[in-house]
């Protein structure tokens, strides 16, 4: 909402030396968000004044029309050659001798730096510019020459101060609760209560209009549905003069509120809901049949609104009708069939309070928000329509002429809300001393009217705060009106807690330990189309198709949530590779989204009046796809770059397998490792990563193909594992091993095997044969080649026995490393290589 | 040991003489002090303390002394072979150092020769502020809790006061989940967790909430769909909004600076009466740049103050969805826009920095916490 604070100050008399910055920042401490202070055409700097156009002369020689125009400037402001007047060159053919213009005499500054001067041009001296709005920073309303009614001002006036120039405009963004701010009435009354200075009412000022001419009946108006539209009026006015102009200053105030002028009977109700924050339409009298109805629209209905969309209205909208059918959506917008034109001389003014959820349902239904149906959704004063419309009335028949006819109503009783106010509540929620008085004074600030009845002070809040219905508002008031800077500062007292999770320490261990291992976090946004996951290779039947769909995607590219965090890193690495990089290696620890089962019925929407039952909580946790937390790596060129040491390491599958061992080590739990085959993975070189039974992930070498398709570097590996799942078998308390503190016996085996043979089994089935004197088995080498022959490999292991209670004699551990190399022969056919 | 001389031989005795001896000790002394390195010194030592060096010879010829000589020449040769040690011992530890220097020396090696074999990598910063905030409240006796991303409607507008058609409902972009009627969003903001957490246990409640939420607006310099929010909830008997501003202002203190407070403006939010915009006292210029175009403080634009969130006390209708009695119970709650912070606090100019994953911006993180 734009605020000219000329207007403002009509109805508050802020002291004058206030400038629009002091009023804003008073504004802003009770609770309105002023977002800016500008001034009505900032950047003009005069000398401009208003000429009267005495003369035109039209240039034919050229291929556009160019006039010569002679312009009475006054006195003071006339060339030395020719007194009082000026000779102007100008290219705009929407003025004749005898209007009246703003002309921008030589040393004036325009916007965009523009300095006028006195020049030769189209063979004449141009000695001056006439204006249009837009070259004055008015509006964008470039049409033509800004021409000003008969009679504004005389020649030579300046005209500054009649287009408001330097007028300085707040701008406020309005809370949906303070709809009341969505008027200058509404913020006027802050004002002035911010400043203590007394506030003139205009909504309410105004009374009846004498009816000159009783003799014929104004416009009928009736209302169908009393709780959608409780109040409604019009008023009739004929005999009007189409063609009467709208006042300056009134046109001035439209533009500078950011809206255009359009005709006056038009200006007059937008100028009138600027002003007191009710919506108004004016509908061509003449136009109409039947009596003006509110009544729920008929399905299939349809109505063109005044934006020229043809529109297919429900029975759940309202509408405004006559016998022929829908001529509005009420409280939303007009229909074109009976719109004010031009020709109009007899006006049906409508001024009506509707519901303001109804309000709001028809501006979705219809995806239609407008100047209407923002004030209506967010309440307008209810008392406010007969006067408002009186308001309007009396400006359309001071400027258009015309009679006044009378007024036609129907209304619906409301009761008052009476608020019960505990006197003590608003200084216990502030946590400070307030006296009842400093309360009651408060309240009678915001317009509420407050009465003692017994321990509770009874609020009647006025007419034109429909948002204040229970005691926390009138709190709020209170507390924002004595001012949040008087609130101390204190902390609460806290009962002891535990600290953070397990899991949440787990998670900070997991990141923590990649980011120490070489990866960096890189969290991607969770939107993925399936493009990326037919790039990777996901089968249609597996789980990461069990996808859920957004109604509206920023991208019809992306639709979905992802299901695994890969397709977000391989982005990620596509583009840290186009901006040069060459060693990746990326992480991320985020959410991903399996759909669960398609519902039948529509989601439940418990009452929220009290808390639902642990069935309906339980309903609603149902309808949410599963979302497990998971965490993968990423990463492709070298893993150990080259360097004065050696050669580089490249990444590998293996790298992947450690990164995710890392991360079970960082969990605390277990991780078994097996060969299998998994998108997107090698099918030669993926790890299914398992605890216990449970299949927690997997890690490996990127399938060459989809390295290929999602245009990554070659040998890409990456890793993805369930963390929730190992979160769950992580465990609080880790058992202290046992040291054993008796010599070591240290053995080394190699053992030929096939070469399809799996380090993990054969070292399993050596620990398995080495019995419980061994003590740890590492795998140190692993060699292929003539030595073994075709087919086989040679694996290398490094045994350490070791007793709890006596140093192991020779024969006993040749005793163990041969029964460790029998189990391998047993199992694997293994050769003991010498 | 020989046996007795019964031969006197007088040639023999010469070399017991004191002039022998002193010669042999000089020699040997000299022979030590020319020795340059350890393996001079070793022959050097062979010569003049060996079995076979003057001295040990001499040593031998006492046995064939008179018995009334053997006394003096005995002490005579066994205090310069004494010295003799004594030189050789010095002379040895001299060339042991010099030896161990040189070694050393010769394996020093160039320590400014990067090593940087095993790169470490780094924790995204909205990880790491994420943590340092959580910290901050669980040192205050605050638990920290998560939510599900995607969340039911009615825990993410209907229990917060957002009712079907409240007008603040059609201000959040909300991306919904297909179909329409799915009663699924994508969370607006971290509030829902306030309400599960409402939901699953009875006051007091302290609890944190940070976490990621969505708003459907295109990515820029400012804006992302995707971004974090970190939200704070207390229920207790007897809140007031004094301990919303207390609690704001040492955990203002604890992440900008000693001293740094926060102020409460009035506005609106559904789910809080009163409500307050929540605005940052700046922690660069601390209001000393007010007015003053030059030099500007660039982090508050000279304002004094940063816009960092909203806040206010619990609507009593959102604790009536949840089951918890306001007249027994009041509450307090807040929130702010993680990315906002950081932008801030580290001078970050564009969101797409933090979103775009380019590990040149998030490696000087590092592994801060």
């Amino acid at each position: 909402m734009r605020i000219p604070v000329s207007w403002l100050r009509e109805f508050a008399p802020v002291p004058p030396e206030e400038s629009g910055r002091d009023i804003a920042d008073r504004l802003v401490r009770s609770g309105l968000e002023v977002e800016t202070v500008t001034s009505v055409g900032g950047a003009v700097a005069g000398p401009l004044v208003v000429g009267h156009v005495q003369s035109v002369e039209e240039l034919t020689e050229f291929k556009k029309p160019i006039r010569f125009c002679t312009v009475t400037v006054g006195a003071d402001h006339g060339h030395p050659d020719t007194p009082g007047e000026r000779g102007i060159i100008c290219g705009a053919t929407n003025f004749a001798p005898g209007d009246l213009v703003v002309i921008a005499l030589p040393g004036s500054v325009l916007p965009g730096d523009f300095t006028i001067a006195s020049r030769k041009t189209y063979g004449r001296i141009s000695d001056g510019m006439i204006c249009s709005e837009e070259e004055l920073g008015l509006g964008e309303d470039h049409d033509g020459i800004m021409v000003l009614p008969p009679g504004t001002a005389q020649p030579g006036d300046p005209a500054g101060p009649i287009l408001g120039l330097g007028e300085e405009v707040l701008d406020i963004a309005v809370t949906p609760d303070r709809g009341y701010a969505l008027s200058i009435r509404g913020v006027a009354r802050e004002a002035a209560t911010a400043y203590g200075v007394e506030f003139t009412d205009p909504g309410l000022e105004l009374g009846e209009l004498p009816i000159p001419d009783k003799s014929a009946a104004p416009h009928e108006c009736v209302s169908e549905d009393l709780t959608a539209c409780d109040l409604l009026t019009l008023r009739t006015i004929v005999g009007f003069d189409p063609s009467a102009p709208t006042p300056i200053w009134m046109r001035r105030r439209l533009t500078a509120c950011g809206m255009r002028s359009i005709g006056l009977a038009v200006d007059v109700t937008n100028y009138v809901m600027l002003e007191t924050g009710q919506p108004l339409h004016a509908f061509d009298l003449d136009r109409l049949q039947g009596a003006v109805r509110a009544r729920p629209a008929k399905s299939g209905e349809r109505l063109e609104t005044l934006d020229h969309v043809d529109r297919e209205l429900s029975p759940a909208d309202l509408v405004i009708a006559d016998d022929r059918g829908a001529i509005g959506l009420a409280g939303t917008m007009g229909g074109l069939t009976t719109e004010i034109d031009g020709s109009s001389t007899a006006i049906a003014l409508e001024a009506a309070h509707f519901e303001p959820r109804q309000v709001a349902r028809i501006s979705r239904r219809h995806k239609l928000s407008s100047e209407a149906s923002r004030r209506f959704e967010r309440g307008v004063d209810r008392s406010l329509p007969p006067y408002a419309s009186a308001r309007a009335a009396q400006l359309l028949i001071e400027f258009g002429g015309g009679q006044y006819r009378g007024m036609t109503a129907v209304e619906a009783p409301v009761d008052p809300i009476v608020i019960p106010l505990d006197p003590n509540l608003p200084g216990e929620v502030g946590g400070l001393a307030l006296d009842e008085v400093t309360i009651e004074t408060q309240l009678r600030e915001v317009g509420c009217e407050v009465e003692r009845a017994g321990a509770v002070l009874q609020v009647l809040p006025p007419t034109w705060r429909p948002d204040l219905t229970d005691p926390y508002d009138l709190v709020e008031e209170v507390l924002r009106l004595i001012g949040y800077d008087k609130i101390p500062s204190q902390l609460p007292s806290i009962p002891a807690q535990h600290g953070l999770s397990m899991g949440h320490r787990i998670r900070r261990r997991v990141g923590l330990s990649l980011a120490g291992g070489g990866y960096t976090e890189t969290p991607a946004y969770p939107f993925i189309g399936t493009d990326e996951l037919d790039g990777l290779g996901i089968p249609v039947d597996d789980a990461r198709r069990r996808l859920v769909r957004l109604a509206n995607p920023l991208s019809d590219k992306q639709p979905y949530l992802r299901t695994s965090l890969l397709p977000g890193l391989i982005a990620t690495a596509r583009r840290n590779v186009s901006r040069g990089a060459e060693d990746i290696a990326l992480f991320e620890q985020g959410v991903v989204f399996f759909a669960g089962e398609q519902r039948a019925d529509a989601a439940p929407r418990p009452d929220v009046a009290d808390r639902p039952s642990d069935s309906e909580l339980a309903d609603l946790d149902d309808l949410l796809p599963h979302q497990p937390r998971h965490v993968s790596v990423l990463l492709t060129g070298a893993k150990e770059p080259a360097g004065w040491w050696g050669a580089a390491r490249p990444a590998s599958w293996a790298d992947a397998v450690a990164a995710a061992r890392l991360v079970a080590t960082a969990v605390g739990v277990d991780l078994e490792v097996t060969s299998g085959v998994n998108a997107p993975f090698h099918p030669g070189r993926c790890a299914v990563l398992r605890n216990g039974d449970a299949v927690v992930g997997y890690a490996g070498e990127l399938h060459p193909k989809v390295v290929e398709r999602c245009d990554l570097p070659d040998r890409t590996a990456a890793m993805e594992l369930d963390l929730d799942v190992l979160i769950d078998q992580a465990q609080d308390i880790v058992p202290a091993p046992d040291i054993q503190t008796m010599p070591v016996a240290k053995e080394d085996i190699a053992l030929i095997v096939g070469e399809d043979t799996p380090a993990q089994d054969l070292a399993a089935a050596v620990a398995e044969g080495a019995g419980d004197l061994l003590e740890s088995i590492r795998l140190f080498d692993e060699y292929t080649g003539e030595q073994v022959g075709v087919g086989r490999k040679s694996l290398a292991f490094s045994l350490r026995f070791r007793a709890p209670d006596r140093t192991l004699t020779a024969e006993e551990v040749t005793e163990a490393r041969e029964a460790a190399v029998a189990k391998a022969v047993e199992r694997f056919g293994a050769v003991l290589r010498s | 040991m020989s046996a007795p001389n019964k031969d006197f031989d007088p040639v023999a005795a010469e070399a017991l003489s004191e002039e022998s001896v002193a010669a042999a000790v000089v020699a040997a002394e000299e022979a030590f002090a020319s020795a340059n390195d350890l393996d001079e010194l070793k022959a050097a030592r062979l010569d003049h303390a060996g079995d076979r060096s003057p001295l040990a010879l001499a040593n031998r010829e006492i046995g064939a002394l008179p018995p009334s000589a053997k006394a003096e020449a005995g002490k005579r040769v066994g205090q310069a072979r004494q010295q003799v040690k004594q030189s050789l011992a010095a002379r040895q530890a001299i060339l042991e150092i010099a030896r161990d220097e040189r070694v050393l020396a010769e394996e020093s090696v160039d320590v400014t020769k990067p090593f940087d074999r095993d790169p470490i990598g780094g924790r995204h910063p909205l990880s790491t502020i994420q943590e340092r905030m959580a910290d901050i409240f669980v040192a205050m006796g605050y638990d920290v809790v998560d939510g599900p991303e995607v969340e039911s409607e009615w825990h993410n507008f209907d229990a917060l006061n957002l009712g079907p058609d409240h007008p603040a409902r059609s201000m959040q972009d909300t991306f919904f989940v297909e179909s329409a009627d799915s009663g699924m969003v994508l969370r607006t903001h971290t509030s829902p967790v306030q309400i599960r957490t409402m939901l699953r246990q009875p006051p007091p409640i302290y609890m944190i909430a940070p976490g990621r939420v969505f708003r459907a607006d295109e990515l820029d310099a400012t804006h992302t769909p995707v971004f974090s929010q970190i939200e704070g909830l207390a229920v207790d008997r007897g809140i007031t909004m004094a301990h919303l501003k207390g609690t704001l202002d040492h955990f203002a203190s604890a992440l900008f600076g000693e001293g740094i407070v926060t102020r409460l403006r009035p506005s609106y939010f559904p789910f809080t009466e009163p409500s307050a915009e929540l605005d940052l006292q700046c922690f660069v210029c601390r209001g000393e740049s007010i007015g003053r175009s030059d030099p500007s403080c660039r982090t508050c634009g000279s304002e004094g103050w940063i816009e960092w969130g909203g806040c206010g006390m619990v609507n009593p209708r959102v604790l009536a969805a949840c089951g918890i009695d306001s007249a027994e119970y009041r509450g307090f709650a807040f929130g702010m826009g993680l990315e906002r912070t950081l932008m801030f606090r580290h001078g970050i100019t564009d969101m797409r920095d933090m979103v775009e994953g380019d590990v040149r911006f998030t490696k000087p993180f590092g592994l801060e916490v």
